[in-house]
């Protein structure tokens, strides 16, 4: 799912396409695939999200395309074996380009019975299951509501399901070692990871490098576990259950040349501000209280205190904003990130920092609301609260990223705003691109935008007397932006604050004409921002209807948009970055089009302002479950839409 | 560790020297802005205005090192009066932006200005945040113990009972002591100071200046207009001499005509008490020990006071302890990091360790 591949085969994203190598006497068979998706699903406890993320990094490494969903609770250890505990990690990988997770999964992994019976639901029939018959207990069974074992009364039938002992194989594999059985049973992820690679010919030797990193401290602990995960790979070689193992072959053609990584959304945006920072020239300074699904921002930047990066990791959401303010008034490049409860909580300071003018970049990483909402899951429902959440009239640009990659240089145009324009800007990233992941391709730093800019160093006004003076609201006549200058500048001594301000001076006026003309200046810096076109993908030229989204939903719009297309029908389609202001051409694009339709995970917020912009009939399409949409479903839609 | 020295904090290196100082000799006129001043006539705020105005040449900062960021209320109109940088933030969150200011300039120096409902009541959770952490911040918190910008509702510092518009027949709630409640946050600076009292408001802020770390400064401020006379007992000569405590560091805490009263411990609770003087009990007066590495004496202190008579107020500086500042903290992992692992290489970062190549 790399946005900036402009794929040769725009191949649909539904049928996996394989070939058979008959293996010679003695081998098992290999069979070529073009993709394949495999959830791995167990309690809460069982190292799922990590076991994931391990067969991610094989599979990034290999080289083919890749996309993931992570999906876990919001508890930290909800009990043991039943379903609310279950987590689960999704990841599709390809040998060519992908937009998705993939909507079902060609190979459920379930650690337990909780773990099958809540994904059972989505494999299609013919899929592999591979399950750990060690944990199919009949109290382990009730606990989750089986009468009778799954694996016994035919409700498995219609797939391949490969029964494996995995915590007695596990046990086994590591009698040598000094570890308790349920210690030795803990490794058990690393078998299924050991046995999911032979499977699919991943490389090991990341993981087991991983694994001796992680271990460091403890490195029986570390030889423990590499011993599990080979012992997985010896199981699948040499056990007559499996006797087909699979290739997929790296999505070279997929990519453009240069050099490739995998990464999550989260850690791209992080990426994004230490590299905006930089191309700034400003100290980077993050206010933040830790929520989820944006903690993890925190967390990365705290790491890179050598890039001169401040981290305050505040007493609450509004300290978080505020300190970040302050950073600003004092020149840093200034950061607050949160989640949709935690905007709501630095709203009054967002007015604050509208009326001060000063650059600020608020990161909301969306989860489902309202209040505490699925903080685990995704959602896009904070457009309106980021668009008009505030009290008067207190417009903000809105800069959304569309794929975990794209965060980086979402980020980066984010920054570019506030720095240039000076004024806070909301960057809308959601669950599902803040932990998913894709490969991307590591850009040139030298090819990064240059966002410097000029601090106020002297007096920009003259009075009639002719003394020269400092006016700190007044604006630059092609941006309306007024100049930041910051403490410690000579002769600039200036206030600032959250009451209205005169034109020019920046004193207390209490005007009425002033307070209209300031409040319609605010507005018309915002819509005078300078943001690219937006682009539209009509392949064929004479589609009638347009799908528009914006954010996370990219990938499957645009996978079921290769379907539609693959299958012979006509359909544009636009992808917004910019919410506020819009793009200049906005208006036009969707005049071109009979009918156009925006999915998206909330009730039809885009849409909302689409027809009240635009006075245009469009169409919503809208799920908020707390996952993202599927590619099969959204064509559906989007079909019916055009036959409608 | 019991300090039972009398020495000043010791090895205390002012974080003042990081700050600019200005070229020339300044004058109090240097920090008047050119706005007019718009406090009530005759509001106690004027006079801590005056007061820090003519405190500000001596310590002889470039003014455009300093700035005053407050919250909302009366008093938070003071940094517009200020020829210094400024802003007028939002209600309590003063100390939250300040904070980010003073842990990213280190060569500033940070003034929050504020009073007892935006300190205590919808900034308070700021407040002790600050103080913990210990951010080179000095706040003086205007404590007119009645909300003065909304028109006299009673505030988290008026007395049980008090009639205003919105309890017509009496406050309910007991009343924060903003020193014990500073010395409970752990504050390593903690003062009060009268706005009448120009020579004693001067001295706490030049204490509160050189600190390193925060300071908070109570001063007890009249609203002529909402609370007219509600410090007028230690005010008012006659009355004050027998009401106010005097703390000076190094000093036997006695008050009163003659210096007729005294405080000691008693010894039976370990509690602080008020006496009257006598040849026996002179030597067991207590000596004010302001570096105490233990709260417990300052804070003691801060409980002699009676909330709705404010007799037996000490004012002074209760505490003041060398404490590791957040912003050099701060400052220093910055450096430790670039020391350990180089300064950072961004292309390195996004590379990662974990690539692979397309060619073409």
């Amino acid at each position: 799912m790399t946005s900036q591949v402009s794929s040769p085969a725009e191949q649909a994203d539904e049928a996996v396409v394989g070939e058979q190598r008959k293996a010679a006497a003695g081998e098992k068979d290999v069979r070529r695939l073009d993709r394949v998706i495999i959830r791995f699903a167990g309690d809460s406890g069982d190292g799922m999200q990590l076991t994931g993320d391990r067969f991610t990094s094989e599979t990034a490494s290999f080289g083919n395309d890749l996309s993931t969903l992570p999906n876990f609770p919001a508890e930290i250890r909800a009990p043991a074996g039943t379903l609310p505990g279950v987590s689960s990690f999704q990841l599709h990988f390809a040998d060519h380009d992908i937009l998705t997770p993939g909507d079902a999964p060609n190979v459920l992994v379930a650690m337990n019975p909780a773990a099958l019976k809540a994904n059972i639901g989505d494999v299609p029939r013919g899929a592999e299951v591979i399950v750990n018959t060690d944990e199919f207990t009949k109290r382990a069974m009730q606990k989750v509501g089986y009468e009778t074992s799954p694996l016994e009364d035919g409700s498995l039938d219609g797939f391949q399901v490969h029964p494996v002992p995995l915590t007695t194989l596990t046990v086994e594999a590591l009698k040598e070692f000094d570890l308790s059985r349920k210690d030795a049973g803990r490794s058990k992820n690393m078998f299924a990871l050991g046995l999911l690679s032979w499977m699919y010919h991943r490389p090991t030797e990341g993981t087991e490098k991983f694994l001796k990193t992680k271990f460091a401290k403890k490195p029986e602990i570390a030889a423990a576990n590499i011993a599990a995960f080979r012992a997985g790979w010896n199981f699948g070689e040499t056990t007559e259950d499996f006797a087909v193992s699979y290739e997929v072959a790296p999505a070279a053609k997929a990519f453009p040349t240069g050099t490739y990584r995998n990464i999550s959304g989260n850690l791209a945006l992080s990426y994004g501000l230490i590299a905006a920072a930089r191309q700034a020239d400003l100290p980077l300074y993050l206010g933040s209280y830790p929520i989820t699904p944006a903690s993890d921002i925190l967390h990365e930047l705290s790491k890179h205190k050598n890039f001169g990066v401040r981290t305050f990791q505040a007493e609450d959401e509004i300290a978080g904003i505020g300190a970040a303010l302050g950073a600003a008034f004092g020149g840093s490049l200034a950061v607050t990130t949160t989640s949709g409860p935690g905007v709501a909580l630095k709203s009054e300071t967002i007015g604050l920092a509208v009326s001060l003018e000063l650059p600020l970049l608020i990161v909301d990483i969306q989860r489902g609301g309202p209040s505490t909402g699925l903080p685990t899951k995704t959602e896009q429902a904070d457009l309106l609260q980021a668009m008009y959440g505030r009290n008067g009239e207190a417009p903000v640009p809105v800069v959304a990223p569309r794929t975990p990659a794209d965060c980086f240089d979402a980020t980066i145009e984010a920054a570019r705003i506030a720095v240039t324009y000076r004024t806070p800007v909301f960057l809308l990233s959601d669950g599902y691109l803040a932990n998913g992941s894709e490969p991307w391709r590591v850009p040139d730093t030298d090819e990064l935008p240059d966002l410097r800019t000029q601090f106020a160093t002297g007096p920009n006004h003259t009075l009639e007397d002719g003394t020269d003076v400092f006016w700190p609201y007044l604006r630059d006549p092609q941006t309306l932006a007024r100049p930041w200058a910051i403490p410690g500048t000579p002769g600039l001594e200036h206030r600032i604050g959250g009451i209205e301000k005169q034109d020019g001076t920046g004193n207390i006026s209490y005007d009425p004409a002033n307070h209209d003309f300031m409040v319609r200046t605010r507005q018309a810096k915002v819509d005078g921002i300078e943001v690219p076109d937006l682009e539209v993908d009509d392949a064929s030229g004479d589609a009638r209807l347009l799908v528009l989204g914006w954010g996370s939903t990219y990938g499957p719009i645009t996978a079921a948009v290769r379907r539609l297309r693959a299958a012979g029908q006509s359909v544009a389609q636009a992808h917004l970055r910019h919410l506020n202001p819009f793009p200049r051409n906005l208006g036009e694009v969707l005049k071109r089009y009979d009918k156009v339709v925006i999915p998206e995970m909330n009730l039809g917020q885009l849409a909302t302002l689409i027809r009240a912009r635009y006075l245009v009939d469009a169409v919503s399409y809208n799920q908020v479950n707390g996952m993202p949409f599927k590619a099969e479903q959204l064509a559906t839609a989007l079909k019916e839409a055009i036959d409608g | 560790m019991a300090d039972t020295t009398l020495e000043g904090p010791t090895g205390s290196q002012t974080l003042l020297k990081l700050v600019p100082k200005a070229e020339g000799k300044q004058s109090m006129k240097d920090f008047k802005s050119d706005q007019e001043v718009r406090w009530c006539p005759g509001c106690g705020d004027y006079a801590v205005l005056a007061a820090v105005q003519g405190f500000m040449p001596e310590l002889g900062l470039a003014k455009e090192n300093i700035v005053f960021v407050s919250g909302i209320g009366c008093s938070s109109r003071f940094p517009y009066y200020m020829n210094t940088y400024g802003m007028h933030s939002i209600h309590g969150r003063a100390p939250a932006i300040a904070t980010g200011l003073a842990s990213s300039r280190r060569d500033l120096s940070v003034w929050v200005v504020t009073g007892d409902g935006d300190a205590l009541s919808i900034g308070g959770n700021h407040l002790i945040h600050a103080l913990r952490r210990n951010v080179n911040l000095k706040i003086l918190l205007f404590n007119n113990r009645i909300y003065g910008l909304t028109k006299g509702q009673y505030s988290p510092t008026s007395e049980v009972g008090k009639i205003t518009k919105s309890t017509p027949m009496g406050s309910l709630d007991a009343p924060f002591n903003p020193v014990s409640l500073a010395i409970g946050a752990e504050a390593s600076f903690v003062a009060r100071t009268v706005d009448s009292d120009r020579k004693h408001l001067t001295e706490v802020l030049r204490q509160a200046a050189d600190h390193p770390g925060t300071a908070l400064v109570e001063i007890y401020q009249n609203c002529n207009i909402f609370n007219d006379g509600a410090f007028e007992v230690l005010k008012d000569k006659q009355q004050a001499e027998e009401a106010v405590i005097r703390l000076e560091h190094g000093a036997p805490i006695r008050f009163g005509a003659d210096n007729s009263k005294g405080v000691v411990r008693d010894p039976a609770t370990g509690d602080l008490k008020v006496v009257a003087v006598t040849e026996e009990n002179q030597s067991q007066i207590l000596v004010h020990d302001a570096h105490a590495a233990s709260p417990t004496t300052a804070f003691a202190l801060s409980r002699l006071a009676d909330p709705d008579t404010l007799h037996h107020t000490p004012i002074g500086v209760f505490r003041s302890v060398d404490r590791p500042v957040y912003d050099t903290l701060m400052a220093d992992q910055l450096d430790a990091a670039i020391e350990q692992r180089g300064k950072g290489d961004l292309a390195a970062l996004l590379a990662g360790g974990d690539t692979w190549t397309v060619v073409g």
